[in-house]
């Protein structure tokens, strides 16, 4: 096995993965679906149905509103209730299409055929069609990352399943359960692109899947797994391509530019069902976790499924625990639910059901000046005084150490012993350096 | 917005909202703080048996003095809520006392602490805000106030308070002094010794003396390094300092002296006397008066290592840690703008076209 490898910051939260060993359960088909035409990082897709119409499982209901856009595709058969503005799990209203199943409608099946026979567009436009965004959580169009200019070869891509995020355990189930959609998928990319090397990069934490893959790799020239330092954000896409391949993407600048296109192993078994059965992204394997939850495990849900549902249908909420937080996603980059109303999207990874005790928030106190979060950074950056220059509205200066350079993993956040809320501030500051740079850049034009 | 109603379960507490990330190290400034305090345990357990109660009362006055500021200030003067339970005003109060002679009327420990913490951190605006470690700014206070009580050393083992109490000098004092001494310098180096071995039969000491901190008199915390190194180690476990400082701070001094005194005796007198231990394990480190970065903490215990032995060797003083210290606390700002991490993506490197 080779060496693990890593990158410089980040550090060792603690692990919480107690679904590690629960294997995936396949939740019943939901009897409601809230789908929203924004999942995916882009324009918003366009929908094509109105209240009153029958659509099939499968069916496309909203139109990509771009290039870099997805469709989405209904989750359920049965009648469209609602249409227009419901809550987002982003905590905004947003459009979305509400189905209520009819239980009458058939399933549709799907036939299996040998993607990799197909010509290169073919496969491209199967994965287009299919809605397939980044798995991972930023939900990026996949399809768009397997479209690089002409100018720009991608000699290596690298499949992700490091799942650095504490709590979540969906990606190492599936990369236990279903390795061989992966590695179907990941061919698939690699010959969308040209690609020569494939790397599937796993954290040491999971031992058995690096086992199982490097099993499966054994006879493979180009493929092969690269096992990990088990460290935070060791999943993230510039610190995955730096301890992999020792490459370091330019500020500002994509993995393609240093010839790379990443990919969540998720991602990768959905684009395997997307070119061989020609099957849209319906569903996605979702962790449950937290103190609250009567039985935590992985889950595959219908996207679209309320969150509340999802967690009925999983076991639901322990009765003599009062739950105090949910949270979409991981511990370190998740955002906490106002409201169970809202669904599971393309990139819920988790769903995360805490008590008062997991709950807590840190008291905030004075700046020590202790340098921690420096020490933290995974990007080289100074929280600490990037702080006082977002506070003090300095959107230039701030901007010229880096502000966009911030990944917003909470590594800084989580070791501050004064608690402050240095990704609230950070996120802020983001939003205003892109205004900034907007506004100077319409002035010169 | 629409009135549709997409969960079943609607019947939800109010839910927590707050941004990412929703976990944390659990660190806080009086964990910190706190850790601090059990780390300079072992270094007052010495004190108290080399000078005994005295020890504890001039300790006690001074962490008096600083708790009292720190209390009357925010109180009365700020109105705002009270830091206290942080540690941080203890901290200072018993590194005050650490660096002060056994001997010094209670009064002016009393007095010590108080200044540390009014004018050393209050002034500033608190916690995190003030650019000198604040137990050094208040022994630069006492020792030009007060410079008689500041350098009147007792040996050790002794009841204090009366008045034919033996008085001694401490290693580097007598250093300085038969340094000075052409006349006993040229006499000694006729008789074939040398002027650490000189000074060392003089004071009746060894080296294990100086390293086990008995024997010889000193400031309250600084004589036993083997009990602030047992400290020391325990923040490096605790992840509340790192080496880099005080590396550089030791190694600097003991370096220059070898190179001054062309002899590994000569440098490890310098090592094992003074402050120099207390100041690069407890001075160095503090968070808020020190640089952000390891470059910076190795540049920062660099400058101090060198100034002190600047002072040590040149100046007028026998010691130089509390003021190297106060002169490098100068430069810190200075030093974090320029030692800083490489950013992520900032290397010159050919990347696809």
């Amino acid at each position: 096995m080779l060496e693990p490898r890593s990158f410089s910051g980040g550090l060792h939260p603690p692990d919480l993965k107690a679904t590690a060993d629960k294997a995936i359960v396949n939740l019943p088909i939901p009897s409601k679906v809230v789908l929203h035409v924004s999942q995916h990082i882009g324009a918003p897709a366009r929908p094509t149905q109105k209240i009153t119409d029958k659509v099939v499982c499968g069916q496309c209901i909203a139109e990509p509103g771009g290039f870099v856009s997805a469709p989405v595709h209904a989750t359920i058969s049965g009648t469209v209730i609602g249409a227009g503005n419901f809550m987002h799990p982003f905590g905004v209203p947003s459009p979305a299409i509400v189905i209520e199943r009819s239980p009458d409608i058939q399933e549709p099946v799907y036939t299996a055929e040998d993607g990799l026979g197909l010509p290169v567009e073919e496969i491209k436009k199967r994965i287009q069609q299919s809605g397939v965004v980044g798995l991972g959580g930023a939900t990026f169009p996949t399809h768009v990352k397997l479209s690089p200019p002409e100018t720009k070869h991608i000699d290596t891509v690298i499949l992700n399943g490091v799942e650095c995020e504490p709590a979540l355990t969906a990606d190492h189930r599936l990369m236990l359960e279903e390795p061989d959609r992966i590695i179907n998928g990941l061919r698939l990319i690699m010959k969308v692109l040209n690609s020569e090397k494939g790397i599937v990069g796993i954290e040491m934490n999971k031992p058995d899947a690096i086992a199982l893959f490097t099993e499966k790799f054994k006879n493979e020239k180009n493929l092969s797994v690269q096992p990990l330092e088990v460290k935070y954000p060791q999943g993230g896409e510039k610190q995955l391509i730096y301890a992999c391949l020792g490459r370091e993407i330019p500020s500002g600048k994509l993995p393609m530019d240093v010839g790379v296109v990443v990919q969540n192993v998720a991602s990768a078994a959905a684009i395997s069902d997307a070119v061989n059965l020609q099957k849209p992204l319906m569903e996605r394997v979702v962790t449950l976790a937290g103190n609250c939850a009567a039985k935590p495990g992985n889950y595959r849900v219908r996207i679209g499924t309320p969150v509340g549902d999802f967690i009925e249908m999983a076991g639901g909420l322990k009765a003599d625990i009062p739950l105090k937080k949910v949270i979409m996603g991981g511990p370190m980059m998740g955002f906490a639910l106002f409201d169970l109303n809202v669904p599971i999207i393309k990139g819920t990874s988790g769903v995360l059901c805490w008590d008062e005790t997991q709950a807590k928030v840190p008291v905030q106190t004075a700046c020590l000046r202790c340098g921690s979060c420096i020490r933290a950074c995974p990007m080289g950056l100074l929280p600490q005084q990037m702080k006082q220059l977002v506070d003090h509205k300095k959107w230039e200066k701030v901007d010229q150490i880096g502000m966009l350079d911030c990944i917003e993993c909470g590594c800084c956040a989580y070791a501050c012993p004064a608690g402050l809320p240095l990704v609230q501030t950070f996120k802020l500051g983001k939003k205003n350096v892109m205004a900034e740079r907007k506004k100077s850049a319409t002035s010169k034009g | 917005m629409n009135a549709i109603s997409t969960a079943t379960t609607s019947s939800v507490p109010r839910l927590l909202v707050t941004t990412s990330p929703h976990i944390q190290s659990g660190l806080s400034a009086a964990r910190v703080m706190w850790d601090v305090n059990l780390a300079m345990l072992p270094a007052l357990v010495m004190a108290i048996h080399n000078f005994g109660l005295r020890a504890a009362l001039v300790i006690g006055f001074s962490v008096a003095g600083a708790v009292a500021a720190e209390f009357l200030i925010q109180k009365f003067l700020l109105q705002k809520p009270s830091t206290l339970s942080d540690g941080s005003a203890v901290v200072t109060g018993i590194l005050l006392a650490f660096c002060v002679p056994a001997a010094l009327p209670l009064w002016v420990a009393f007095v010590g602490g108080f200044v540390a913490i009014a004018l050393g951190k209050q002034a500033y605006g608190g916690l995190g805000q003030n650019i000198f470690n604040p137990a050094h700014v208040a022994r630069a206070v006492l020792l030009a106030s007060w410079p008689v009580y500041m350098t009147t050393w007792f040996k050790p083992g002794q009841e204090y308070g009366i008045a034919d109490a033996v008085t001694t000098a401490t290693p580097l004092g007598l250093l300085k002094e038969t340094a000075r001494d052409i006349q006993l310098m040229e006499k000694i180096t006729a008789e074939g010794g040398n002027l650490i071995g000189y000074v060392m039969q003089k004071l009746q000491i060894t080296f294990s003396d100086l390293f086990l901190g008995v024997n010889f008199s000193g400031s309250l915390g600084e004589t036993s390094k083997l009990a602030l190194i047992i400290g020391g180690i325990y923040l490096l476990i605790r992840g509340h300092i790192s080496w880099h400082g005080p590396v550089a701070m030791i190694a600097t001094v003991f370096a220059g002296a070898f190179i001054v005194g062309g002899s590994l005796h000569y440098a490890l007198f310098h090592l094992l006397t003074g402050g120099l231990i207390i100041g690069a394990l407890f001075m160095i480190t503090d968070m808020v008066t020190s640089p952000m970065t390891n470059k910076g903490h190795l540049l920062f215990g660099f400058g101090c290592g060198a100034i002190t032995l600047l002072i040590r060797l040149k100046g007028g003083y026998p010691e130089g840690v509390c003021y190297s210290i106060l002169i490098m606390n100068a430069f810190v700002p200075l030093i974090d703008k320029f030692m800083i991490p490489k950013r992520f993506g900032t290397s010159s490197q050919e990347t696809v076209s």
